[in-house]
């Protein structure tokens, strides 16, 4: 998708992400909410967890998707403007990890958004849970990739 | 006029996806009800298809505070089967795991407890104090939470003696963090206007509810698994049950903030104690039969059942995390409250939805209701009957809380 110079400028110095905790062990959601805290504080690079998917640019997700949450997800993905960058937090939301074979879980979160919105572009961050480090690493690399 | 306002399932208060329905009465809330089910993965039929050492790793990942919690209390419930005795060292390792845990959940809720009140300046002090916690975590055990460490009949792996001196020096440095920080709280007028009186639980509500950990010990109720049936190295070590009368938010506070310099010195004694020796009791055959093990966790006390057929798979394991039965004790503290209260008195239990969603409701093809409450205790003491007669035993458990 062909961005306007100034649009790109502006979504690169300071990207706003909405977190969708889904059906993970809320181990990754801690690590974010770390990155948020003065010892990584990610808000040095502009990137805001913000209230409302109307309001983001990326959207952070973590651990797999449950059926009842399938639906939910692809909603706060159609929510969000174009253009839009999921980010998978934790090898649950890259592979669904040790959930694999459970009965609940209806796939990992590429898998579910790319059902509805097949151009969407992703950025893995694995891990159990990734490093607050890591994850830093991994919005940066977003940033160079626009 | 009655209104119902719907909360969730994605909102900025908790990090977990979650929805209550509260019903209002211009500002006052009447009603209350949490729709729960959308993180149940479904890990205890995971469990029945793995083996004994694999499912500790599996449990680990139950909830991500929680990630010592699980694995003990699942090995409390098979050595519980076997009978087995763990080597001292081992117990003493699951101690540190478990205080460590500890601190690093209860920095966790203080900061967040401030920070859905609005005051993010405890949120980043508490959680910039929680950072040493989780390096020492990592200095112990190559990870900041999920160690994967717990193993049946002992632990994985020894813990590095000589990272001890910096351990020490983490927690002399987080006791006087934390004395601030009790300091701080204790005095400060705007959370005393916002905690004090809110959420109150009594109680006689308490024990109806069935609630369990500091949210209890914060209305004067003496419940905590490591003074009740002491597991670990809990009955060799000189600590005290923190306890507090009043009932509300600020009093879960300071049972928190209080709990943190029990924990810190309970690890002092710990490593100050440390045996040598083994550190697991060898490769065990589970037999056959039916185990409960009980941990103190963060949030309260932890119960898992595990039975097994005598394979080295269980043939169920079931978890009752502590918040399983923290949570509908909301509607005890949070009707007649203000909506602006209602936020701090949901999150005063440090309610964790992944622990608690072991459930999921099946409609019936015929599109007919779901099972009643009497539907499932009838089922529940048929199949307690049923295992009674397999296991050729009386259905007592013998658990009870003590007020």
């Amino acid at each position: 998708m062909a961005l306007s110079p100034v649009f790109l400028k502006a979504l690169k110095r300071s990207p706003w992400v909405f977190h969708v905790g889904t059906s993970g062990c809320n181990n990754c959601d801690i690590e974010i909410a770390d990155c948020l805290t003065p010892r990584f504080d990610v808000e040095r690079f502009g990137v805001k967890l913000v209230g409302s998917p109307r309001h983001a640019d990326a959207m952070l997700v973590t651990g797999p998707i449950s059926h009842d949450l399938k639906g939910l997800v692809q909603q706060v993905w159609l929510d969000m403007p174009a253009p839009r960058v999921g980010v998978l937090v934790g090898t649950c939301a890259c592979t669904m990890g040790v959930y694999k074979d459970a009965y609940s879980v209806a796939g990992p979160a590429d898998k579910v958004i790319r059902e509805i919105d097949p151009a969407a572009r992703f950025v893995y961050i694995p891990g159990c849970p990734p490093k607050p480090e890591t994850i830093v690493m991994g919005i940066v690399k977003i940033l160079e990739a626009l | 006029m009655k209104q119902v306002i719907r909360i969730g399932p994605f909102h900025p208060l908790q990090e977990e996806p979650e929805s209550f329905l509260l019903t209002v009465e211009g500002e006052r809330v009447i009603d209350v009800d949490a729709k729960l089910g959308y993180v149940h993965k479904g890990l205890e039929r995971l469990c029945q298809e793995r083996t004994y050492d694999m499912i500790p790793i599996i449990l680990e990942r139950i909830c991500g505070i929680c990630s010592v919690t699980h694995s003990v209390c699942f090995c409390h419930a098979v050595e519980d089967i076997h009978g087995v005795e763990i080597p001292p060292r081992a117990r003493y390792i699951r101690t540190i795991l478990g205080e460590m845990e500890r601190l690093h959940s209860h920095l966790l809720w203080v900061g967040l407890a401030g920070h859905f009140i609005g005051y993010n300046t405890v949120f980043m002090w508490a959680w910039k104090y929680r950072e040493p916690v989780c390096d020492a975590f990592e200095w112990l055990t190559g990870h900041r939470q999920n160690a994967s460490l717990l193993k049946v009949g002992g632990v994985r792996r020894d813990l590095p003696v000589d990272s001890f001196p910096a351990v020490l020096k983490v927690l002399d440095e987080l006791e006087g963090q934390t004395k601030m920080l009790i300091g701080a709280v204790l005095d400060d007028p705007v959370l005393a206007a916002r905690l004090k009186g809110i959420g109150v639980l009594t109680p006689e509500q308490v024990l109806d509810w069935g609630v369990v950990g500091p949210t209890a010990r914060a209305s004067g109720v003496k419940t905590d698994a490591r003074k009740d049936e002491p597991y670990a190295a809990y009955a060799e070590l000189d600590w005290n049950l923190i306890v507090q009368p009043e009932g509300d938010v600020f009093a879960k506070a300071v049972v928190r903030l209080l709990e943190i310099l029990e924990s810190i010195r309970i690890l002092r004694q710990a490593i100050a104690k440390f045996p040598p020796g083994e550190i697991d009791c060898g490769p065990l055959h589970v037999p056959q039969g039916e185990g409960i093990g009980r941990y103190e966790a963060p949030r309260g006390e932890d119960i898992h059942y595990v039975r097994s057929n005598g394979t080295n798979m269980p043939s169920r394991v079931k978890v009752r995390a502590p918040s399983f039965v923290n949570i509908p004790s909301y509607r005890a503290s949070c009707i007649g409250g203000t909506i602006s209260d209602v936020t701090i008195t949901l999150a005063a239990c440090d309610p964790c939805y992944s622990c608690t969603e072991r459930l999921a409701a099946v409609r019936r093809d015929d599109g007919g209701p779901p099972l009643s409450f009497d539907d499932l205790v009838r089922l529940g003491r048929e199949k307690t009957r049923a295992i009674a007669r397999e296991m050729g035993r009386k259905p007592d458990l013998g658990l009870e809380i003590r007020p």
